[in-house]
């Protein structure tokens, strides 16, 4: 898989059009690092000089300033942002929210100031550019619901780059009730990813996931891994794993495109 | 003895607009209370912002039943209140009608009063119907204690007091009608009383004005007790409402320099601190060291949970509610103002916000999902509330969950919320 590193891109003198934030669930969780593949998959088949900063990535602070901790944070942006610029990074693409949010709107008063696209925002845009094609028929007529990733969606305002790319996939979109800025949360956010539950009556990625399979469809897609995972988590609390799917959009390009 | 009306209209009216006045002026300082922030930059957009969301009503009709007799009553309440600058001259200087001879004009306007003041009736009866009759949850959640429940009735049963006053005073005024112009609804009425004399007409007539004025100076000063001071708050709350992306937190400045400092290679570490360096505190654990748009937004709520309604965390039985957030740190406020209004300045009670009010547990059950904030009519924002409570706990207090210690542990070691080595990053490469 051909992945250039930043390190490497200097080396050769080469600045790339785009630096791939791959983010900590990229990088290491098991179900992420599938999506982080896909995504690098279409870059590649795309033609688009991309890079990523490898070992010199680190967390983007967002659980911690979430979580309340500005110090740990802001220590984290500052680090990653003298690596940034000392690379003279321009754009940067993203397929975590929560890093795109973050990236996006906390670092520029911090002295990081760049382009931040979403996955789903590049992928349009490429599409857009003709230099990429999505192939309909793969998905055609699978009946698909897309959940709103709350750092996508309401925090900054991207509903239509998935949806657009789902049909251009040719799917059948059904929309749950609670979409778009009205989109229920999966439960991952503000650093619960990284704690139980308070105490409650129910968990939310159930409330959530139950919301999505009473669209009866036979996929889940989202755009968030942590999204991904709650989402995974609660088709397998409702036994429906054999049945329903939880993909990423780039995922599902990547089948669609037989990459 | 002519003028003794007069008398006790104009004195009525000073009562109870200077009561209104200093009531306001108590709210002013305890918005004050708040540390300084600074919006006021792009005006357009800020006023733009508040014709849309506060005169426009645009969020308040994605709901569109609640939303549309909402508008009924926020536009009669505004119009028929023109009526209240002739009740104001007719009171003072002891004339009646003293615009009527403005004719047609006159009673068109008066007419149109009257079947605003009917559709501002029939809303406020619905408004009770789904309080009381229908049980809308988010009317009977945990924190609609029965004064919080019973302020929003009390506003009801005002409007339908007034409006019916209004009506009837249209009905039993004997020339008004005789008119026959501008009684389009009055004059359903005013056959019920066709048997009364003129005297009892004019008796009725005239009782039905005196509450109805009354009325207006109760509801006026009722206001500063009650949740209904979002209609004078939600044009200031609106306006000084965050511009940003929701996902946007504030960066705290005050790390920013300690982390520079830290951070800077050449920084002498025994140099004092500038006197303005560092603030006493990280964070906020009472109402006094949030900033004044929180305190007013504190204000602001009119409780109507939609907020609550739309929370991940409290449609999942969680302590929190965004409404709850509010509706403690406007408590706390006045209890606050309470203690300055006794003691002539803030005297440590041995209360604060944290854990008197808010519980740590309601802080931690937030997904951040910004769904209150989208929700909210006219531009709340209870996550800031909760983003800054929990900045005191981690910062000030190292009070976090565990599970968060070793996640933020995580990220100090490694660079990641998991205990992975940073070398190994880029594995997922070869996989």
């Amino acid at each position: 898989m051909n992945v250039p590193t930043m390190a490497e891109m200097m080396a050769q003198g080469k600045q790339p059009e785009v630096l791939f934030w791959v983010g900590c669930a990229g990088s290491y969780d098991d179900r992420a690092k599938k999506i982080t593949r896909a995504f690098v998959k279409i870059l590649n088949e795309a033609k688009v000089e991309f890079a990523v900063l490898g070992t010199e990535e680190s967390c983007s602070g967002d659980p911690a300033k979430r979580a309340g901790n500005e110090f740990l944070f802001q220590m984290q942006a500052m680090t990653n942002i003298e690596i940034l610029n000392a690379y003279e990074i321009k754009k940067i693409v993203t397929a975590c929210p929560h890093c795109y949010n973050t990236l996006k709107n906390e670092y520029p008063q911090l002295g990081g100031k760049y382009e931040v696209v979403h996955h789903t925002e590049l992928l349009q845009s490429l599409i857009n550019e003709g230099r990429l094609k999505i192939e309909g028929g793969f998905f055609k007529g699978h009946r698909i619901t897309f959940h709103d990733p709350c750092y996508l969606g309401r925090a900054n305002d991207v509903y239509e780059a998935p949806r657009e790319l789902l049909e251009k996939m040719e799917v059948e979109l059904v929309e749950m009730n609670r979409c778009k800025s009205n989109g229920l949360c999966c439960g991952a956010g503000g650093a619960q990813m990284f704690k139980e539950a308070e105490k409650g009556n129910n968990e939310i990625f159930i409330e959530r996931t139950n919301e999505a399979l009473a669209t009866k469809s036979t996929i889940i897609a989202t755009g968030c891994p942590f999204c991904n995972t709650m989402i995974t988590d609660g088709v397998k609390n409702a036994n429906k794993e054999n049945e329903v799917q939880v993909l990423d959009i780039a995922e599902m390009i990547v089948s669609a495109n037989k990459l | 003895m002519h003028f003794i009306p007069n008398l006790l209209f104009a004195l009525l009216l000073v009562v109870g607009v200077s009561i209104f006045v200093k009531n306001i002026q108590k709210i002013i300082r305890n918005i004050k209370l708040g540390k300084a922030i600074d919006r006021t930059d792009n005006t357009d957009k800020r006023w733009k912002n508040m014709l849309l969301v506060a005169i426009g009503q645009s969020k308040m009709v994605i709901r569109p039943l609640s939303g549309i007799l909402h508008i009924i009553v926020y536009a009669g309440f505004i119009i028929i209140n023109i009526e209240v600058i002739e009740i104001l001259i007719d009171g003072l200087l002891g004339t009646h009608r003293i615009f009527r001879f403005a004719g047609t004009f006159y009673t068109v306007l008066i007419g149109s009063f009257e079947i605003l003041a009917f559709l501002v009736f029939i809303s406020v009866i619905i408004f009770w119907m789904r309080r009381m009759v229908v049980r809308l949850p988010r009317f009977w959640n945990k924190e609609m204690t029965s004064w919080p429940r019973n302020d929003a009735l009390n506003i009801l049963y005002f409007e339908m007091v007034l409006m019916s006053l209004f009506i009837i005073m249209n009905a039993t005024d004997m020339a008004f009608q005789q008119l026959n112009s501008g009684n389009p609804i009055s004059q359903f009425i005013a056959p019920l009383f066709s048997n009364f004399s003129v005297e009892t007409h004019h008796f009725i007539e005239r009782t039905a004005w005196w509450i109805h004025v009354i009325g207006i100076f109760i509801f006026l000063n009722y206001l500063y007790y009650s949740k209904h001071l979002h209609i004078l708050l939600a044009f200031p709350n609106t306006y000084f409402a965050d511009l940003n992306p929701k996902g946007q937190l504030d960066n705290l400045e005050s790390v920013t320099n300690e982390v520079k400092l830290m951070m800077d290679p050449n920084a002498n570490p025994y140099a004092a601190p500038a006197d303005d360096a560092s603030p006493s505190k990280f964070g906020a654990s009472d109402v006094t060291d949030l900033n004044w748009i929180q305190l007013m937004n504190a204000y602001t709520c009119t409780e109507c949970g939609r907020c609550t309604s739309v929370c991940p965390a409290n449609i999942t039985g969680k302590e929190l509610s965004p409404r709850a957030i509010m509706m403690k740190t406007r408590d706390r406020m006045e209890e606050v103002g309470k203690i300055i209004d006794q003691k002539g300045s803030f005297e440590n009670d041995g209360k604060q916000l944290l854990n008197d009010y808010i519980t740590p547990e309601e802080l931690w059950a937030c997904t951040s999902c910004n769904a209150c904030v989208e929700a909210c009519p006219v531009n709340i924002n209870p996550l800031s509330i909760i983003i800054d409570m929990r900045r005191f706990l981690v910062m000030e207090q190292s009070a976090a969950p565990q599970e968060l210690n070793v996640m933020m542990t995580n990220i100090e070691n490694n660079g990641a919320p998991w205990q992975y080595s940073q070398m190994d990053r880029l594995n997922w490469k070869d996989e």
